[in-house]
């Protein structure tokens, strides 16, 4: 896989350029003045309270939010507006989601080569076994004929991790992905969430996972109304956090746990 | 009985060729508004605005207005006016005429009930189509419309049933379907006419039972299990 997207990559910048981005939900600014850059290979994670903007701001590299103004690339392209040739951008970046979203009406195979296959027009016999390699990896192979609603939480997560690797992405999104596991699920997904890491992939995650930005994350970004109030290395960040709102966030998770 | 058995003597070869016609209006009909109900109701979920403009305007023109009308209209404007001409043979052009119309009518409907069908579809499913890359037409066609249908049995049902029974409806566009029929046979056999009213709503009635049934049926067994 880190082969792959080395191969892919076009130019040395920065795989997610995010800059002067903002948006308003009426008067509310959910996004204030966002700049950031997330280079190849890093694996970035979005840490802040309930409204800060995190899954807006992750929605918006692929512009299932649109923006109000700024610029947001990926490999060094601008985000277009509509069409076809946001269809292709799209292709380039791998999304998870907090409630799964596999297709409900298709199997586990089905959901994973449906995008190589009508998107890439890549042959099925091909796009089978890509998908079963990838399923494989994510330990669910042997659900591959079933359908989404036969599985459980975590697995199903862990097919849309396999969903959007078939893509072979440039980035992979992760918007909140265990929030709505069970408890005992969601280690499933983070471990192959970690081993992702591991292999290479750049990641841009929101979570509230403190041990998955701890184990696997090279940059925290902390947000809080709609602002990156704070960006350092997770050790860093967790044991000496400079700003007030960070300190006062990480404060009530640890009289939490 | 002896007056009821000797009407089925002289008209019935008439009562079963009519509600043929009456069957064979519906079944074009369906086809043909499924397909464009469809159309219209991608338009109407589409992310283009003059064509939601142009769904909306379609449902709301065509199903508001009256069967009668939109039929005598193709009778009295398409065909009296224009000379509109589907068919050399006098009686199929208005057979024609009167699928058209009934098209143009259900097809409203039929958008509608499409659309309920998107609407139990979460929009969940529509982003994740788009995040791995496809446009608008190939989420519709691979994702959101299948499941949309599935969810709308129901509904799409109810339209079938409704346009079963406006097939009456085609007697306004001079066809020679079941209720004309009927309409005559009481004229002649007046002595009979309570009977006659019977007979052609029972004719209905064992077609539109079953397909009620049936539509339950499919409605559990296609459900999408989320």
């Amino acid at each position: 896989m880190k082969s792959d997207h080395q191969a892919q990559a076009s130019s040395d910048g920065p795989i997610v350029r995010l800059a002067g981005v903002n948006k308003h939900y009426g008067a509310l600014h959910v996004l204030n003045d966002i700049n950031l850059d997330v280079v190849k290979g890093e694996v970035v994670v979005i840490l802040g309270p309930s409204g800060s903007g995190k899954s807006t701001l992750c929605r918006a590299i692929n512009r299932l939010e649109t923006i109000d103004d700024g610029t947001i690339a990926i490999d060094g392209k601008k985000l277009p507006e509509e069409g076809k040739a946001l269809a292709r951008l799209r292709a380039d970046v791998g999304m998870v989601f907090q409630s799964f979203n596999l297709f409900a009406h298709k199997t586990i195979l089905e959901n994973v080569t449906l995008g190589p296959i009508k998107v890439k027009g890549m042959k099925k016999s091909e796009a089978d076994k890509l998908a079963m390699q990838l399923l494989e990896r994510v330990g669910v192979a042997n659900q591959a004929a079933k359908l989404p609603a036969q599985l459980s939480g975590g697995q199903q997560q862990r097919v849309a991790i396999a969903r959007a690797l078939a893509m072979r992405p440039k980035v992979m999104l992760f918007d909140e992905p265990t929030s709505a596991l069970d408890p005992e699920m969601i280690n499933e997904v983070l471990d192959t969430m970690i081993s992702l890491a591991r292999e290479g992939m750049t990641m841009l995650v929101v979570t509230h996972e403190m041990g998955f930005a701890r184990k696997a994350a090279d940059r925290v970004i902390f947000m809080a109304d709609g602002q990156i109030v704070e960006q350092a290395p997770p050790e860093e960040f967790f044991t000496n956090p400079k700003s007030a709102r960070a300190k006062d966030f990480l404060g009530k998770l640890i009289t939490n746990h | 009985m002896q007056g009821y058995l000797s009407l089925w003597d002289e008209y019935g070869a008439r009562i079963m060729e009519s509600f043929w016609t009456n069957l064979q209006l519906t079944f074009w009909a369906f086809i043909a508004c499924a397909i464009l109900g469809t159309i219209l109701a991608i338009m109407r979920i589409s992310p283009i605005p003059s064509l939601r403009a142009f769904g909306t305007a379609y449902v709301n023109i065509f199903r508001n207005t009256p069967l009668t009308i939109i039929m005598t209209f193709g009778v009295l404007v398409l065909f009296g006016v224009f000379q509109l001409q589907l068919s050399s043979d006098f009686n199929f052009n208005f057979f024609q005429i009167a699928i058209i119309g009934l098209t143009i009518y259900h097809a409203a409907f039929f958008c509608e009930a499409i659309r309920s069908g998107v609407n139990t579809v979460p929009l969940g499913q529509a982003e994740a189509a788009r995040a791995i890359g496809l446009g608008f037409l190939p989420a519709a066609r691979l994702v959101i419309l299948p499941q949309a249908f599935r969810g709308a049995i129901v509904p799409m049902g109810n339209v079938l049933i409704a346009l079963i029974k406006n097939t009456t409806v085609a007697l306004a566009g001079s066809v020679a379907e079941i209720s004309g029929l009927m309409k005559t046979m009481i004229e002649y056999r007046a002595d009979l006419g309570v009977l006659i009213f019977l007979t052609v709503a029972l004719m209905f009635v064992v077609i539109v039972v079953p397909i009620g049934m049936l539509v339950t049926w499919l409605s559990k067994k296609l459900a999408v299990a989320r």
